[in-house]
């Protein structure tokens, strides 16, 4: 029971800051919240922002256990491209369709391993050492579809980025599933607090005992994963892979879902479920802006202006001016962490 | 100016409160401080005393009660309001800025400027003047990092000073320095208690305190047990004041002895590590407490590296009940059932903002692999049986353990290793840091464990307390063991002696 009371108050403001931004688009477009059905799948703009939100989620996941150890990942957008040339690559050669997901995941783990070596094994500060494959990443994909856009027209191949499975787009379901599957993984086993404990102290969980080495180039690689079926998904939803243009500054968005998700960037407690709120947060900023009319040249702008508030709405400085504000009983975990900040 | 006026205290505390979420850190408290009088603050850890300075010092709202600097009535905001009252703090953990000179840090803030520019040469003229006072004659345009801790804490003194020139709170000034530097600074205090400041002092050393203070208070859990003059009183009395009952008088004269019959447990033959401790044997048997003795940077904290694999060793080898032993990292160390508490608990040893309960499960958690997780209410009845074993004051396992106190952070570290069930625990000065009743049950466990039969070696700097649980004691000096003293031979004389004289070696 106080699990679940602490984890909703945990969630909860970023559960209110996305209800605030859905309820600001539909004032702004008052047909936002129709659905509807055709050719067996959901259509409208909720759905909308589920499905395009899915890449950066899924790039939020595997960012998340990352940051948490401390640790961040530049390179996630490059390595969607890397394994979106791959899939293409694979699927018009011929590989088949199971062949070809294998070598695109394959492409992601051993694109996090790199990471992973850099990081634990070499100590290269996490910040430098995946802004080397975020460079060198676009190059490879190029090297992999040979400079043009590779397309493709596999039914199978195209059902990742466009299909659907009882109605629910494809994009949606990968997204929700590993999300709910790496919150399992990470909670029901002691990987969770293995990991927090990494990000809070490397060097105390060393003595503890915890093999900090394996585990952190096994966050690098479960990010590499999730970057992989981003990029199949990115590349499927447009048949064709763009080494230049895919998952571009998509990292920037994950570690932004991370950030409003609340885990600190400092490494150390986490939520999955936070940061996937925040990416949709995200998404629904993005779709709304497009649904308001406003001219495109403003888009960025506002965008910007709006995860501002958002952060502002979120900082500690605000938060104890709140707390100091109200009449209201001082919540525990406020003064807790006000005392240790002291 | 010495105020002779007693009947007008300098600062003045009356009745303040403070509370906590699950606790009162302070529960009514008065204190205060003379001009020109030295004033000790102690109390176990967690007493109050430093939720009471930070009550002073405005670094937290306090609930209830006044304040009062020379009978007025004052509230300060912050540790900057309270310094432009005249309230100046120096920690423990000296916090200048190690990378700029010691000019620039004297000066930081308020730095003498020339048409609109700091004007250097001023600046460092005005930051020796200053540090003469303190008869400190140093390069100022260094970096304030390349002088020792004890000089940065008269810099940090002299910056207070300055800066607010009325009352200066000095918080465990001399925990990290040696006997000398602590003479040093004790000048420097005496000659501002001369000028007129007053000062509160906080320590655990007892000896200090009789030395350098006037009047002290004592605090215990939140409340005040009473104000004495330091003249007054006697060591075993101040004892009884902040335990609140008789420390039990086991103080030995020398070392037990240990029929340590048969093999032993564990043997290091030829074990060092070049450039950190030279090649020793070793061999521990089970129910037996190795001390090791030694100045700091002797090799002691080196030794305990070495044999928990933290450091690798490059020559000799281990054996473990005759068989040998691979050591090359604490993953091997642990699972051949060894444990650590390292020296600093703060950066090697807990992990601030996990949960007492998760800081107690960590190594076994880690030793049985991330894949089986130790279930919640295990993990949980394991957390409530150690915290009543080992007396951890806190309110209940989920409390992050950063907000814990010192020693009470140290048990938690200690039933780390206890759930793991070692065979050989290696503590790297249990002790430091501690209140006197931590201390005293610590002890107590250490003696308790190896009853039970696990072996331990124990790092002290504590030569009494050495003398009160070893069997054997090792000697280390210049990275080197020099000595090995056992039963009988154990005594702070031999090991003081075996630690001093490079020519005799031991008494045996």
């Amino acid at each position: 029971m106080t699990g679940l009371k602490l984890f909703s108050r945990r969630i909860l403001p970023q559960l209110v800051t996305l209800a605030v931004v859905v309820g600001l688009i539909s004032i702004m477009f008052p047909g936002f919240f129709e659905i509807s059905i055709a050719n067996g799948r959901l259509y409208g703009s909720p759905i909308d922002i589920l499905n395009r939100g899915a890449p950066v989620a899924l790039l939020a996941i595997g960012m998340t256990l990352v940051i948490a150890t401390g640790g961040i990942d530049l390179s996630v957008g490059a390595v969607m491209a890397i394994c979106g040339a791959m899939a293409a690559w694979g699927i018009t050669e011929g590989y088949g369709l199971g062949l070809t997901l294998l070598m695109a995941l394959a492409a992601g783990l051993a694109c996090g391993l790199w990471n992973g070596l850099l990081v634990a094994v070499l100590g290269i500060q996490p910040i430098v050492a995946t802004l080397i494959l975020m460079v060198a990443g676009r190059g490879i994909a190029q090297l992999i579809t040979e400079g043009a856009i590779l397309t493709f027209n596999h039914e199978g191949l195209i059902f990742f980025g466009s299909g659907s499975l009882f109605t629910i787009p494809t994009p949606i379901i990968i997204a929700i599933v590993t999300g709910a599957l790496v919150t399992l993984i990470v909670r029901r086993s002691a990987l969770g607090m293995l990991i927090e404990a990494i990000g809070i102290n490397l060097r105390a969980s060393t003595l503890a005992g915890v093999n900090t080495r394996v585990l952190l180039i096994a966050v690098y690689m479960a990010s590499g994963l999730c970057a992989a079926l981003a990029g199949v998904i990115a590349a499927a939803d447009i048949r064709g892979a763009d080494a230049n243009n895919a998952g571009l500054w998509l990292e920037l968005d994950a570690i932004l879902a991370v950030v409003i998700g609340g885990t600190s960037l400092l490494g150390g407690r986490f939520s999955l479920i936070a940061s996937l709120i925040g990416a949709l947060i995200i998404q629904a900023v993005n779709t709304g802006i497009l649904l308001s009319g406003f001219p495109p040249e403003f888009n960025l702008i506002i965008k910007a202006g709006i995860i501002l508030i958002i952060l502002v709405l979120q900082s500690p400085t605000i938060r104890t001016m709140v707390i100091f504000l109200s009449p209201a009983p001082v919540s525990q975990a406020d003064t807790e962490k006000q005392a240790v900040n002291q | 100016m010495p105020q002779s006026d007693a009947s007008q205290p300098l600062l003045r505390a009356r009745g303040v409160r403070k509370i906590f979420p699950g606790t009162i850190a302070l529960d009514g408290v008065d204190f205060s401080l003379q001009a020109g009088e030295v004033h000790a603050l102690l109390g176990e850890n967690g007493a109050g005393k430093s939720t009471l300075i930070k009550c002073l010092t405005g670094a937290y709202r306090r609930d209830d009660g006044d304040i009062l600097l020379e009978g007025a009535s004052i509230d300060p905001k912050g540790t900057l309001d309270a310094q432009a009252y005249g309230i100046g703090t120096v920690y423990q953990e000296v916090n200048l800025l190690p990378n700029l000179s010691v000019a620039e840090n004297l000066s930081l803030g308020h730095q003498p400027t020339r048409f609109g520019m700091i004007s250097g040469r001023r600046m460092n003229a005005d930051a020796r003047e200053v540090l003469a006072q303190y008869g400190l004659d140093i390069d100022v345009t260094r970096n304030l990092d390349s002088y020792s801790v004890a000089v940065q804490q008269v810099i940090a003194i002299a910056r207070a000073v300055t800066l607010s020139g009325k009352v200066l709170i000095l918080d465990e000034p001399t925990a990290s320095l040696d006997s000398h530097e602590v003479k040093m600074l004790f000048d420097v205090v005496r000659s501002l208690k001369q000028r007129g400041l007053g000062i509160v002092f906080i320590s655990h050393f007892l000896d200090q305190i009789f030395e350098i203070s006037d009047r002290l208070t004592v605090l215990r859990n939140g409340q005040l047990v009473g104000t004495e003059v330091t003249a007054e009183i006697d060591r075993v009395k101040l004892i009884n004041m902040m335990l609140g009952r008789e420390l039990e008088q086991e103080v030995r004269s020398h070392g037990k002895h240990h029929a340590a019959a048969g093999e032993p447990r564990l043997s290091f033959t030829g074990f060092g590590r070049k450039g950190s401790i030279e090649p020793f044997d070793l061999s521990i048997h089970a129910g037996e407490v190795v001390g090791v003795a030694g100045l700091l940077g002797s090799g002691r904290t080196e030794t305990a590296e070495v044999l928990f694999g933290v450091a690798q060793h490059d020559s000799g080898e281990a054996r473990q009940d005759g068989t040998v032993l691979s050591l090359t990292n604490s993953r091997q160390a642990i699972s051949a059932g060894f444990g650590f508490c390292p020296e600093d608990r703060k950066t090697d040893g807990v992990i601030a903002d996990l949960t007492v309960r998760e800081n107690i499960a960590l190594a076994l958690q880690a030793g049985i692999g991330w894949m089986r997780r130790i279930p919640d209410r295990e993990q949980k009845a394991m957390a409530n049986d150690y915290i009543r074993k080992l007396d951890i004051r806190t309110p209940d396992a989920e409390k992050p353990v950063g907000l814990l106190s010192g020693g009470n952070q140290q048990k938690v570290m200690l039933a780390r290793w206890l759930v793991t069930n070692p065979s050989f625990l290696i503590l790297d000065e249990p002790t430091r840091g501690i209140d006197v009743g931590a201390h005293a049950e610590i002890i107590r466990l250490i003696e308790e464990l190896c009853a039970q039969g696990m072996s331990l070696l124990v790092i002290s700097s504590e030569l009494d307390e050495l003398v009160a649980y070893s069997h054997r004691v090792i000697v280390v000096r210049d990275r080197q063991h020099v000595a090995e003293l056992a039963g009988y031979e154990i005594t702070t004389d031999n090991m003081v002696r075996a630690i001093a004289a490079p020519e005799r070696e031991a008494v045996h």
